[in-house]
């Protein structure tokens, strides 16, 4: 019985059953969700998948500020009259079920035109009806199949994101020029005096020019400008030597064609534009379910309720909140400034903000931080701060944030460039002395024709190959990153810090262990049942932990909020709780996280939770510590720092009691020492460091679910390959540097031709597409061969 | 006039067709989402079946 699964969500049914007909359901909010299916005939829903759905969540007065006008029309895509249509993000679609039964939410709800599913993204797109039904309506609908939308604070501000299609236009444009460029000097690299030919040139070679007109002046200009940028800025970036190769190539080629001098290398123009942009989407790979730009405003909610001097309740933007305000926060709500807790009892989940993933207490008069997520009931408070004032969200002031992404860092390929660049101009300059002292006629076009044949396609090709490629078996290896620059950056890291709670630790498991004198079979059962009424996040973790619960009833039960539990049972009085609250309790370790218990007045032991290390961070720190500086940056006290130094490698240096602007200072000075950092983190309050940081990567349970703004992100069941991963980035650099060397090669040959002036359009023709391609076979099977050694 | 200026002209204004297609396919996003599409499509046929089995079901008892 006991591994029953839930025909809806797949959790196991516990000993409560409900059955409908031979289907069976772990709770009624299934079953509901179950019963909605069936009587609109969309149980086809259970046929895709097993076990698709879940549970739908409480969600009383949640939605209501989709009441407030204002809030919805940001929220809208389009509004028009009496049709509306909105995007929302589901973070639970995961299925062909999911895609089936959103895309028929037209039969659950008459209203709704059209709705559209993608699933990459996992959003929505949903037409309706806006005169008959309202989004409020569609959420909540939404919502009580177990759809859930996650409505944010980013939602509000970004409005209408624009997609930006500009290099798929100029690589079809150049595509196109390309082709017909080719078929049209076909008969040139043949060319045998035949009459008709000879006769139709012209035409043939103005159409060439008319094509090679927008690749120069669209698909080309990223070019243009970035060389101009960069000679601005005093730097031969690797679009200079590209760029002044387009520009010679199209300027002699015209000439060419005015004149009648020759049929000029539009075909290797538009070729070599073509496949430099080619390499330029290859490198592009974007994870559309991940955003690496996120900040407070993806986790904050939009609306919260204030409750005014008459106690009646009200929607109030974020962003209208004062000092002085009372907020209602309902159960599961987060707290978005920072504030005084005034009623009801606060149960607070920080791990957003610290990883931490124990809940703390508050009581009345306390002071509570914007991030916590409220566990227990409702609760009041009165704010202190505004969202941008307050403790987390002031870090989203600092410098680091507002500074444009324009980072100092040169890549490999830029700085190649610059001794290429040179060297190509010197060889071009000597040659045309010399040509000039022998045949003056040929010295301008010896002149032109190094230049053309030394535009360093293939290298430019070499890097977006390689890291492109690698960029996409780090994804399949769950390792998500920004974009590939990021690769560059990793292999160039000496230091690596670690944020210690949510990135070393598991947020998942928590080792629990007794210490003390041990419990009788009797007391024991007191005690489990105890916990099991107790709706306190250790009592349930402790709960969690035992095996099998003998179920009794006790005679007496009392819990005292932020204190603990008092039970009996035959004479037994037991009391469960913090040290304040358990008689006799010895007052040694305030570090810790632990529940003491005594019997009948006397203190028996405590269950003690700790954090559990993740499984290969010795492994880990052991394997990492002969190449890279290591620490350990965390916000908690030092309670742990004896058992991580027992276990960990001398070198790794520790601080603690970190506040996020620490943590940023601390990479600050690394760096100011010339030190080339990785961060390692996960919560919000690592947002500054990631963003200092040269590399920052946040470590995630689970990827859907959000994590800080960052340059990659790493699935936390891979930890344990971090060295791997450093590993690969560097070999990447590696394969780059003999690309370099190929290609070199061919540009020797071409330079040959060149030199000598005998370098003709059809070996310009070859030679270019050849060596691209050359390049193009070489980093991808390096990179496919880096891939075989990596095993898991 | 020669054929072959009717050919160039034919073949570039069918090159251009595509070309402009290509581009205006893109502009309206349908290659924003490769995924669900692909998926989308299994539907109706499984709809349909279902649909004829039940119809069948109901014939094979009519008669």
């Amino acid at each position: 019985m006991s591994n029953l699964l839930c025909y809806h969500c797949g959790n196991i049914c516990d000993n409560t059953l409900i059955a409908i007909e031979d289907k069976f359901f772990c709770c009624n909010g299934c079953k509901t969700v179950f019963e909605i299916f069936s009587e609109n005939d969309l149980t086809c829903y259970y046929d895709f998948e097993k076990n698709p759905g879940a549970i739908p969540e409480e969600i009383q007065g949640k939605y209501d500020f989709l009441a407030n006008q204002k809030i919805v029309e940001k929220l809208l895509e389009f509004n028009d009259n009496n049709k509306q249509v909105v995007s929302l993000y589901i973070p639970h679609i995961h299925c062909s079920s999911c895609i089936w039964v959103l895309e028929n939410l037209h039969k659950l709800q008459k209203n709704i035109i059209a709705s559209q599913v993608n699933f990459p993204k996992k959003t929505i797109r949903i037409t309706f009806n806006s005169e008959l039904s309202s989004l409020k309506e569609i959420v909540l609908l939404l919502s009580s199949i177990g759809y859930e939308p996650f409505i944010s604070l980013e939602d509000y501000e970004v409005g209408k994101k624009k997609v930006d299609r500009t290099l798929i236009y100029q690589l079809a444009i150049a595509g196109f020029a390309f082709g017909n460029v080719m078929f049209l000097s076909f008969p040139e690299y043949f060319e045998v005096n035949e009459f008709w030919l000879d006769q139709y040139k012209p035409v043939f070679r103005w159409l060439m020019f008319f094509f090679s007109l927008p690749v120069v002046f669209y698909s080309a200009k990223d070019y243009f400008i970035s060389a101009y940028k960069g000679l601005k800025s005093n730097l031969l970036n690797i679009d200079v030597p590209i760029a002044l190769g387009v520009s010679v190539l199209f300027i002699r080629s015209t000439i060419e064609i005015i004149f009648n001098l020759g049929s000029g290398f539009l075909d290797s123009l538009t070729g070599l534009v073509f496949f430099l942009l080619i390499g330029k989407f290859f490198q592009q790979k974007t994870y559309s379910f991940l955003s690496f730009e996120r900040d407070f405003k993806s986790y904050f909610p939009i609306a919260v309720t204030k409750i005014n001097t008459d106690t009646s309740e009200e929607n109030t933007q974020i962003y209208d909140v004062k000092k002085g305000d009372r907020l209602l926060i309902r159960n599961n709500e987060l707290i978005p400034v920072d504030g005084i807790l005034i009623n009801g009892d606060a149960t607070i989940d920080y791990s957003f903000v610290t990883g931490e993933s124990v809940a703390v207490e508050k009581k009345s008069g306390d002071k509570i931080f914007a991030g916590g997520k409220q566990l227990n009931g409702i609760i009041e408070m009165e704010v202190l701060k505004s969202v941008s004032q307050s403790y987390l969200t002031q870090l989203w002031s600092n410098d680091v944030f507002s500074k444009e992404s324009v980072s100092k860092f040169k890549s490999l390929t830029d700085t190649i460039s610059k001794r290429f660049t040179i060297f190509v101009l010197s060889i071009a300059t000597i040659a045309t002395i010399f040509w000039l002292l022998y045949d003056s006629n040929k010295a301008l076009n010896v002149f032109t024709a190094v230049l053309i044949i030394a535009c360093p396609c293939a290298i430019a090709l070499a890097a977006p190959f390689t890291l492109g490629n690698l960029l996409r078996i780090l994804g399949k290896k769950k390792f998500y990153l920004k974009n590939a620059a990021v690769i560059e950056k990793l292999a160039a890291i000496d230091t690596i810090i670690f944020d210690k709670t949510g990135t070393l630790t598991s947020t998942k498991k928590n080792e629990i262990s007794y210490i003390g004198k041990s419990l009788s079979a009797q007391e024991e059962e007191v005690l489990q049942n105890a916990i099991r009424i107790s709706n306190h996040p250790l009592s349930r973790m402790l709960y969690d932990s035992f095996d099998v619960i003998k179920q009794v009833e006790l005679d007496t039960f009392q819990e005292v909020v932020g204190k603990g539990i008092e039970a009996s049972l035959n004479q037994t009085l037991i009391k469960i709780g913090s040290q304040l609250f358990v008689e006799n309790c010895p007052t040694d370790n305030q570090f810790e996280t632990a529940i003491h218990i005594s019997v009948n007045g006397n203190y028996y032991g405590k269950y003690v939770f700790k954090n559990s290390y993740r499984k290969y961070m010795k492994q880990l720190f052991t394997k990492l510590q002969s190449s890279y500086n290591l620490s350990i940056l965390s916000g908690d006290n030092e309670g742990e720092k004896e058992y991580l130094a027992k276990r960990l490698p001398k070198k790794v240096q520790f601080l603690f009691n970190q506040k996020p602007e620490d943590k940023l200072e601390y990479i600050k000075s690394l760096q100011a020492k010339g030190n080339k950092v990785l961060m390692i983190g996960d919560g919000l309050n690592d947002a500054g460091a990631l963003a200092q940081s040269n590399v920052g990567i946040s470590l995630s349970e689970n990827i859907n679910v959000f994590s800080p703004a960052c340059d990659a992100i790493l699935d936390a069941s891979k930890f344990k390959n971090i060295k791997t991963y450093l590993g690969l980035s560097k070999k990447a650099i590696q394969v780059i540097k003999y690309s370099f060397v190929l290609s070199l090669c061919y540009n020797v040959i071409g330079l040959y031709f060149a030199v000598t002036g005998q370098l003709q359009p059809v070996i310009a023709a070859i030679l270019m597409p050849l060596s691209s391609i050359t390049i193009v076979v070489f980093t991808t099977v390096m990179t496919n061969i880096l891939e075989k050694k990596l095993k898991d | 006039m020669s054929v072959i200026y009717l050919l160039l002209t034919l073949s570039i204004l069918v090159a251009l067709v595509f070309l402009i297609a290509f581009i205006y396919s893109v502009k309206k996003g349908q290659y924003d989402d490769s995924y669900t599409p692909s998926v989308r499509m299994l539907f109706d046929d499984e709809l349909v079946k279902e649909k004829k089995k039940t119809n069948l079901k109901t014939d094979t008892n009519t008669i």
